[in-house]
């Protein structure tokens, strides 16, 4: 079980994976995520199911290399299996019939963002989605991404496709253009969903954002992955991951992102170590 | 001739100054002389009075009276009949307050060492025979142990949710009665809280698999990863007629916080997500393995409790320099076993009672600075019949620590209940048991463990596991 049936590099370090996993496609929404562990060893890490297909019984993965665990994701094959993965996970978001509603992704948060404007799409909203990316390179799932939206504006930090800029302007300038906006959904990186609600907060533009806390168990067990919400201690497994992002205390979620910084340095300087140390023996 | 009565024996422990430095069995049990010695102190009581103290029921008497003869086999089998986890009852039943407390002998010496005993035989008999269990099952075939009573079962499939002792309990008594049955736990290791709440020094993980297994060699197919009331629908797996009966048994998995400001800073964790961590992901073997754990040099365990104390030594087997439990009543409100307490302050754990965290306060970089608390007195009894607590006003003091871990208990955790339609819950979230066999508001559905009592025992789990086993059993065959 849990065989990667395809894998696609989207990206530099960004790879593309459909997962055997019968019984989360049956049971997904848009908004859940899974945790998985590549192998015994191996850490529970959240990702966000970016697709999923009851019949085939699988579901995508987007995976951004990033630490030791998220490289030895990079570094499996197709047929190669996870240990575990375990899901759906999470609460699906909630999508309702608002009108107009603007996707704001940053990296590869496109790809969780995916399954969300598709049932925007599907259930008769108008969706405008905005995709940054640093550089045209880190641009993916851009055939995806104009598919399931009506309108896209792609833009990239260094102005090599698209707009010019981050995500944040792209969207004031949309707002400024007078275009009525319900509701904006932000998913990236803290910072970037940060700025994005300061920006819709001005404008009184209700906002969710999906929060990437650091989790162990994703089923409410430890409360490792415990946010401020409005004042309030909120799990982001089990009453989120997805909040009203003008609620949101987003330096405390930065804060406690880099809580095991130094461990997590030292465990990605071994696995390249023994990368690099393969390396040198083959030549 | 008056009989000798000759002193309880000891178990053997490692020394604190060893033990407190790694993560092997702080016990080391008995050997076959001193579980001899020991068994022949039971003077065998007509009355039974030890096997009341059990909520299992084992056959005590019976089983020490085999010991004695050095049938450490046969007396396993014995217990067996109705603990199916001995190994790890020996180990952590607070016997002193259960089977041993009852113990005739205890009333004007020491009680007999029923929990030491029960250690041994199952110990002794996993040693000395890896097969155990019916030859027959495989790990992907339906049970094929025949009925161990004799009496015939309608064919049916039962699904536990939830590989806890309460789980592994039913599952086992159920598969001895012929009952094919499924187990879906959410993590995607087996034994609940036997696996990632209590440490590798005080139940070793190797026994934890070795009791799964021989559930396994029953028949009883074990389905990980699977979160049922996300992965699965309770209903949907009644209605669709893959089981016929279910039982939850999904323990206490929530952890309460002491909601004071400051409890979000980095340093600041669950006893669930610190022991996680450890006993379940094995962060003290990082970075061979992959989940890491940070200790500070100063810890502050906040509750009294098991859980505290198991965080507690946890913490300064990973290296922590000074562990204190920090605890809003006096010593003799403490919860933990009496001999957990005095294996921590054995290993160097200082004990601040009558203490109150009222903030934790930022080293300014997002982590814990120190703590501060107030000092408390016991006044009138409350609900719980416990003096309680209250703060002597202007006692406040800051603690200098860095780490701060969280054990002042768990409650249901609502993922299960929330996804399924009908399942009656009381006033504190936990599933409503209707009858003594723990018939929940869902025909065909019982709960027992935890997630029915709120945080209790190991055994008590296992008892009403196993009576949902009856309970189920009579309701199948009334269906039939
Ligand atoms: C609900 C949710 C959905 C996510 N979806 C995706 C996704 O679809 N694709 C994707 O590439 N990434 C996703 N992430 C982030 C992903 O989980 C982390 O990148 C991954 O855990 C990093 O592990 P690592 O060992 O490679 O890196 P590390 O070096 O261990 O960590 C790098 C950073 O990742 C974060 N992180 C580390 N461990 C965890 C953990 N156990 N849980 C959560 N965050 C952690 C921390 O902020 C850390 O600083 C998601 C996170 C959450 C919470
Ligand atoms: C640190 C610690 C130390 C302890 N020490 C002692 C001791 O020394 N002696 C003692 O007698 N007791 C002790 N206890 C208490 C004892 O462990 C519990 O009372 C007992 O484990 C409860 O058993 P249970 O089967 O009801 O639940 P659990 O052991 O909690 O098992 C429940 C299982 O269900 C799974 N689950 C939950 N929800 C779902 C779902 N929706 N779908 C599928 N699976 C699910 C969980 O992952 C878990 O594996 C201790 C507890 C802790 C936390
Ligand atoms: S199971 Fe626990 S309570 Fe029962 S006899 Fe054994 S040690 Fe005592
Ligand atoms: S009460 Fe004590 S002495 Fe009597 S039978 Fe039970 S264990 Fe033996
Ligand atoms: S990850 Fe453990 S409670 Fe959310």
């Amino acid at each position: 079980m849990f065989r990667i049936m395809e894998k696609r590099l989207l990206a530099p370090a960004v790879h593309q994976l459909v997962v055997e996993a019968p019984l989360v496609a049956r049971s997904a929404r848009p908004g859940n995520f899974v945790i998985v562990r590549t192998n015994e060893t191996g850490e529970r890490i959240p990702l966000t199911i970016a697709d999923y297909d009851p019949e085939k019984g699988s579901v995508m993965l987007v995976v951004q290399e990033v630490g030791k665990s998220t490289m030895d994701i990079g570094m499996m094959e197709a047929g190669d299996s996870f240990a575990d993965v375990a899901g759906p996970l999470g609460q699906a978001t909630p999508i309702k019939k608002v009108g107009t509603v603007v996707g704001v992704a940053g990296g590869i948060g496109v790809a969780p963002l995916l399954p969300q404007i598709k049932l925007h799409k599907e259930i008769g909203n108008h969706v405008i989605t905005i995709v940054g990316a640093r550089t045209r390179d880190l641009l993916i799932l851009k055939d995806e991404t104009e598919q399931a939206s009506h309108e896209v504006i792609f833009a990239t930090d260094d102005g090599s496709f698209g707009y010019h800029g981050f995500v944040t302007a792209a969207l004031e300038e949309l707002i400024k253009q007078g275009r009525q906006i319900d509701e904006v959904t932000a998913i990236g990186p803290v910072r970037m969903m940060q700025a994005t609600c300061n920006l819709t907060r001005k404008h009184n533009i209700p906002t969710l954002v999906s929060l990437n806390a650091v989790m162990v168990d994703g089923t409410g067990m430890c409360g490792c992955c415990r946010v401020t919400v409005g004042g309030e201690t909120k799990f982001s497994c089990v009453d989120g991951p997805d909040f009203d992002g003008h609620k949101v205390d987003f330096d405390e979620l930065a804060s406690r992102q880099a809580f095991f910084r130094d461990e997590e340095n030292l465990a990605r300087e071994l696995a390249e170590q023994k990368r690099g140390g393969c390396r040198c023996h083959e030549k | 001739m008056p009989r000798e009565i000759v002193d309880r024996v000891e178990m053997p422990k490692q020394s604190p100054e060893e033990r407190r430095s790694n993560f092997r069995e702080v016990a080391l049990g008995l050997d076959p002389e001193l579980a001899v010695r020991e068994a022949k102190r039971c003077i065998q009581c007509k009355t039974k009075p030890c096997t009341k103290g059990c909520p299992v029921e084992v056959e005590i008497p019976d089983f020490i009276a085999l010991m004695a003869q050095g049938k450490f086999r046969e007396a396993d089998a014995k217990i067996k009949e109705k603990n199916s986890l001995p190994a790890i009852c020996g180990r952590v039943c607070p016997q002193e307050s259960q089977c041993e407390s009852l113990c005739t002998l205890g009333k004007k010496f020491t009680p007999v060492a029923v929990g030491a005993l029960e250690r041994f035989a199952a110990d002794w008999t996993r040693e000395h025979s890896p097969e155990s269990g019916c030859e027959k099952a495989g790990s992907d075939g339906p049970a094929v142990c025949a009925a161990a009573d004799g009496i015939e079962r309608p064919s049916a499939r039962v699904a536990v949710i939830g590989s806890g002792p309460a789980g592994l309990t039913c599952a086992a008594e159920l598969a001895l009665m012929g009952y094919r049955v499924d187990i879906y736990e959410s993590l995607h290791e087996t034994g609940g809280v036997l696996r990632y709440g209590i440490p590798e020094f005080r139940l070793p993980k190797a026994i934890v698999n070795q009791e799964v297994d021989y559930v396994r060699s029953l028949g009883v197919r074990i389905f990980t990863n699977v979160l049922v009331g996300m992965t699965l629908d309770l209903n949907e797996m009644l209605a669709k007629g893959e089981y016929q009966a279910a039982f939850i048994g999904t323990g206490a998995g929530l952890p309460y916080f002491l909601e004071i400001p400051g409890e979000n800073l980095n340093g600041v964790y669950s006893a669930n997500e610190f022991l996680t961590r450890v006993n379940l992901m094995k962060a003290y073997k990082f970075p061979e393995y992959d989940t890491p754990v940070k200790i500070g040099r100063r810890v502050a365990v906040v509750g009294a409790g098991n859980v505290a104390m198991d965080a507690a030594r946890t913490s300064l087997r990973l290296g922590a320099e000074d562990v204190k439990i920090v605890y809003r009543r006096s010593r003799t409100e403490m919860p933990a076993r009496l001999e957990e307490i005095e294996n921590a302050e054995e290993e160097g754990v200082q004990m601040f009672l009558l203490t109150n965290p009222v903030r934790i306060i930022s080293d300014g970089k997002g982590g814990v600075g120190a703590m501060e608390c107030i000092k408390m007195e016991l006044g009138e009894p409350d609900a719980s019949g416990r003096r309680r607590p209250v703060p002597i006003p202007g006692s406040e003091f800051t603690m200098d620590v860095d780490t701060i871990i969280i054990a002042v208990g768990q409650g249901p955790n609502p993922l299960l209940a929330r996804a399924t339609e009908g399942l009656a819950l009381n006033r504190r979230g936990n599933i409503e048991a209707r009858d003594e066999y723990g018939a929940t508001s869902i025909p065909g559905v019982w709960a027992g463990g935890d997630i029915v009592t709120g945080a209790a025992t190991v055994i008590s789990a296992m008892g009403a596991g196993k009576r949902a086993a009856r309970g189920i059993d009579i309701w199948l065959r009334s269906q039939s």
